[in-house]
């Protein structure tokens, strides 16, 4: 482990019985880090995070979160140091917003005065005297989030944090955990939406029934992938139609009267564009398509789509 | 310990909020009093009798009713966490997980304790005042009763959470609180006095009896109110185990301690290894 990493895994497995839910896992994750676990439901991503906060023991293989094992007397030195949003967050109903969070801060061990903040950071600063049976979905999701960030944790994690949450909830969460990260907060975020994580993650991690399939930057996870990429070029049809074949490899195939869409790999990225400058004419639009984090997702899965 | 005095606060809490305090000190209240008040108009009186007479009458009510309060109060106190979905949330903070289960039995028991304070303290304070006089040992009687309805409470309440933490669904642990009730505060005797009664041979001595009494909380909590003063033993028609000395009591109080030891135990023992 380095001296900046906070997680470490090492041939983490778990096993319930014997179905395996974690296979051999290796994986590192850094200080000021946000790695998204990506997977269907089953894939293993809850159970990581139950092994991550010390709620499940490992079947084999390590794990080091704060550079020890997340197992008996770790929990009252390390757990405070921690911010967790379940999936499924629930409450005591009678109680309110306010006597919630102040009752997980009493837990946690940090000043109660510091909740009327966290309520505001989430946007809850008129509701914290509601009794949560009147809280709507994203209102608890927003509470719970809340209550994770209690204390200024070092690690965040974050089982399907946009759970319920409107477009404009899902934005305002995002800023928050931009805010968060770059003041050094690790973040462990599990979500199904692909589309919105990309921009916001460091890293991905791509778990099919237990297994890891595939782990990194959105720029490695291209590369390692090799999968197409589309181009979409508007202009004069009768110019374009020779770059089939000029260069080999590329497929061209056109959309409309006006646009002429071209695929092909990621290394015939330059060349393709340096062709179309030269040969090109006069180009109106030209638009790149990279392969978007739900094509590497199903990639690594093994749903080996070539093309975006 | 902060954990455990945040959680049993917590519980308390709740218990405040969702009336469950309230409810179950009126539920005592009402019995207590009708039974102080209305047990004699069976022979035409609507009057408190004596202290001791009350001692005798609630002992018998105590014996159904505060296991069921105690079984109500904990058998979903992790299972229903659970299936709240509460559970992992809480149990991700700094504390133990017998740390949590043990908050929770303390927040339950000071309930269950507020509740038989007040219910039987209101019936306790009216037959005093109507009473021409109370001796002093007719009140200890009655606090001997109090505390010691408070320790069996107790062992009820550890039971529902062995319960509560043995079974995964809700259901089941209410299936199961109502069972473990039903063996100990009917059946248990009625078995007991069946196998006495048809027992020709002897094989049932008087001291295996009283260790198979001893051995069920709400036999062991009769015998320690019914036993420990002679002005009570006298209604109950216990005299005669009241003047074999102090043995009776202490086990019988020994008996309800490991009531509370042993299903707590075990159940922060198999909480400690449940997988959640």
């Amino acid at each position: 482990m380095t001296a900046t990493e906070l997680i470490e895994l090492n041939g983490l497995s778990k096993n319930f019985g014997c179905q395996c839910a974690l296979d051999r896992i290796d994986l590192g994750v850094g200080r000021g880090e946000c790695v998204a676990l990506v997977g269907h439901n089953g894939a293993g991503k809850t159970t990581l995070i139950k092994l991550l906060l010390g709620l499940l023991e490992p079947s084999a293989g390590e794990i080091r979160v704060f550079g020890d094992r997340p197992i008996g007397r770790w929990r009252e030195k390390n757990a405070r140091r921690i911010g967790f949003l379940p999936e499924a967050i629930s409450f005591q109903q009678q109680m309110t917003g306010l006597e919630a969070l102040r009752f997980f801060a009493r837990l946690k061990g940090v000043p109660t005065t510091d909740c009327e903040n966290r309520l505001a950071a989430v946007g809850l600063a008129d509701a914290g005297g509601k009794r949560l049976k009147a809280y709507s979905k994203g209102m608890r999701q927003r509470l719970g989030l809340a209550q994770a960030l209690l204390g200024n944790p070092e690690l965040l994690v974050l089982d399907e944090p946009t759970t319920g949450l409107d477009p404009d909830l899902r934005r305002e969460l995002y800023q928050l955990l931009h805010v968060y990260r770059n003041a050094g907060t690790s973040i462990i975020l599990s979500s199904h939406a692909l589309s919105e994580l990309e921009p916001h993650i460091d890293r991905a991690v791509v778990l099919k029934q237990g297994r890891l399939m595939g782990e990194g930057t959105i720029d490695a996870l291209r590369e390692k992938a090799g999968l197409s990429i589309r181009i979409r070029v508007r202009g004069d049809q009768q110019r374009l139609s020779p770059i089939t074949d000029q260069l080999t490899g590329i497929q061209a195939r056109a959309i409309n009267g006006q646009t002429v869409e071209l695929t092909c790999l990621p290394d015939q990225k330059v060349p393709v564009i340096r062709w179309l400058t030269a040969n090109g004419g006069q180009l109106d639009d030209l638009e790149i398509e990279l392969p978007t984090l739900e094509h590497l997702y199903r990639f690594y899965r093994g749903e080996r789509e070539q093309t975006p | 310990m902060n954990a455990i005095r945040i959680i049993a606060m917590q519980e308390i809490r709740d218990g405040l909020r969702n009336k469950w305090v309230v409810a179950a000190a009126l539920v005592l209240a009402l019995f207590a009093l009708s039974i102080a008040f209305l047990g004699s108009t069976a022979v035409g009186t609507v009057k408190a009798p004596g202290l001791a007479v009350v001692v005798v009458s609630l002992s018998s009510l105590t014996v159904f009713l505060v296991p069921l309060l105690g079984l109500m109060l904990s058998y979903d106190a992790i299972v229903g966490e659970s299936e709240r979905g509460t559970l992992l949330l809480l149990l991700s903070y700094p504390m133990r997980r017998w740390q949590f289960l043990f908050g929770k039995f303390i927040g339950q028991v000071a309930i269950l304790m507020f509740a038989i304070a007040v219910g039987y303290g209101i019936a306790g304070a009216a037959v005093a005042w109507q009473a021409q006089a109370v001796q002093s040992s007719e009140i200890m009687a009655f606090a001997l009763m109090m505390g010691s309805a408070v320790i069996m409470g107790a062992a009820f309440v550890a039971l529902g959470h062995f319960i509560s933490v043995a079974v995964r669904e809700r259901a089941t642990a209410a299936g199961l609180a109502l069972g473990a009730w039903l063996l100990s505060a009917l059946v248990y005797d009625l078995v007991l006095l069946g196998t006495v009664a048809a027992d020709s041979q002897g094989i049932i001595s008087e001291n295996l009896f009283s260790v198979l009494l001893l051995a069920n909380p709400t036999d062991a909590f009769r015998l320690l109110n019914l036993a420990s003063f002679e002005e009570v033993a006298n209604f109950a028609g216990t005299a005669g185990l009241a003047s074999t000395g102090a043995a009776a009591p202490i086990l019988s109080a020994l008996s309800l301690v490991c009531w509370i030891v042993a299903p707590l135990s075990l159940a922060i023992l198999v909480f400690r290894r449940k997988e959640i």
